[in-house]
């Protein structure tokens, strides 16, 4: 959507006038609205999605961390060792898991 | 349904699986159900909508078309955006997942529907085939390459026992995160929704103000079903990506 581009000034002979007029319009209408300021107050749903990105990121790490720790003990019958250290590692991965979408979707508004 | 345990109509019961038509396979259940209609419906949907709004080919698209073009120039432009070059040729998986998800998410709205998605069943299956076939795809293009992915480069060689078991965690978690987060939000907002409902009844006269509610919330619902399949598509592309280029 973004890159659709106002009619090329370069031709301006080819194009008949009516539509050279309804460019302009296109262009005036379109520097009206400005999409990047929200409405004060208002609950955003593209934020709270990028919010529940990030949490659920961090939630399922632990989850899996535990899950893994959990099967490795029963396996090598070393209950509760494993499972706790594979807990914190879970949350280490969650953070830095976490760190890297917010990254990356901060990454991505700047653009 | 719900007549036949008691009168009570819990706000759980939409998403209680039903055999339509019974059927076993070597001894696995694998009845018809209507989780499977719904989905099936989903699939007939999908290809009556994009058949029937691409049929004009208009160069000015009307309503219709202009529907099927916005999901295919959204779903080609976040491929491009995320893979690359490279991505197109993974475009049609993508945005089959996309339509797909999104066309269970909002059928899903339609009164006495079956979500499929918010059962996690269903979203971790296809997060799971994902991350499998991912895996696979990065193997065969990088070989064994593909493990350095869990030792970034720069990582001081001592921290490498720490580095490799959380970046292992972190990769194994991205099936789970993935198919979570779309089942929950859907599971999430379809309960809500019908408690509040039912408040509408329980309340009477004073009834309108969950009603109120209830149509709020029916609107962020329609948000949060194109939102969810459009972050489910938006990770498949990420994580098809990481497998082609190795790198977070």
């Amino acid at each position: 959507m973004a890159d659709q581009k106002p009619a090329k000034p370069d031709h301006p002979k080819t194009q008949p006038a009516d539509l050279q007029e309804l460019g302009k319009n296109l262009r005036r209408a379109r520097g009206k609205t400005d999409p990047e300021t929200p409405a004060p107050g208002r609950i955003n749903s593209r934020e709270m999605s990028m919010a529940f990105r990030v949490m659920t990121e961090l939630a399922a790490a632990i989850f899996v961390g535990g899950l893994l720790g959990w099967y490795l003990d029963k396996w090598l019958d070393t209950t509760p060792w494993l499972l706790m250290v594979f807990l914190i590692l879970g949350m280490a991965s969650g953070t830095l898991t976490a760190f890297r979408t917010a990254k990356r979707l901060s990454d991505e508004s700047d653009e | 349904m719900a007549e036949e345990h008691g009168a009570e109509h819990g706000p759980l019961d939409q998403f209680e699986i039903h055999r339509l038509i019974e059927l076993e396979a070597f001894g696995v259940d694998v009845s018809f159900t209507n989780s499977a209609l719904w989905m099936v419906l989903n699939v007939a949907a999908i290809t009556v909508f994009l058949t029937l709004t691409m049929r004009g080919r208009a160069i000015v698209p009307g309503r219709w078309q202009s529907l099927a073009e916005l999901s295919y120039t959204l779903i080609a432009g976040t491929v491009k955006d995320s893979i690359g070059q490279e991505g197109r040729r993974y475009f049609p998986f993508i945005f089959s997942l996309f339509m797909f998800v999104l066309f269970a998410n909002y059928m899903g709205l339609l009164p006495r529907a079956f979500t499929p998605t918010s059962h996690i069943i269903i979203t971790f299956f296809m997060s799971g085939l994902i991350f499998v076939g991912v895996t696979l795809l990065a193997i065969f293009k990088h070989g064994f390459k593909f493990f350095g992915f869990f030792f970034p480069p720069g990582v001081p060689v001592y921290l490498a026992p720490l580095i490799i078991p959380i970046e292992i965690i972190s990769y194994l978690t991205r099936p789970v995160s993935h198919s979570v987060r779309l089942a929950a939000n859907m599971l999430a907002g379809h309960v809500m929704l019908e408690v509040l409902a039912g408040f509408v009844v329980a309340l009477g006269i004073f009834g309108f103000a969950p009603f109120i509610l209830v149509i709020g919330i029916f609107a962020l619902e329609i948000i949060v079903a194109a939102l969810q399949a459009y972050v489910f598509a938006i990770l498949t592309a990420i994580y098809l990506s990481d497998a082609i280029h190795l790198h977070h």
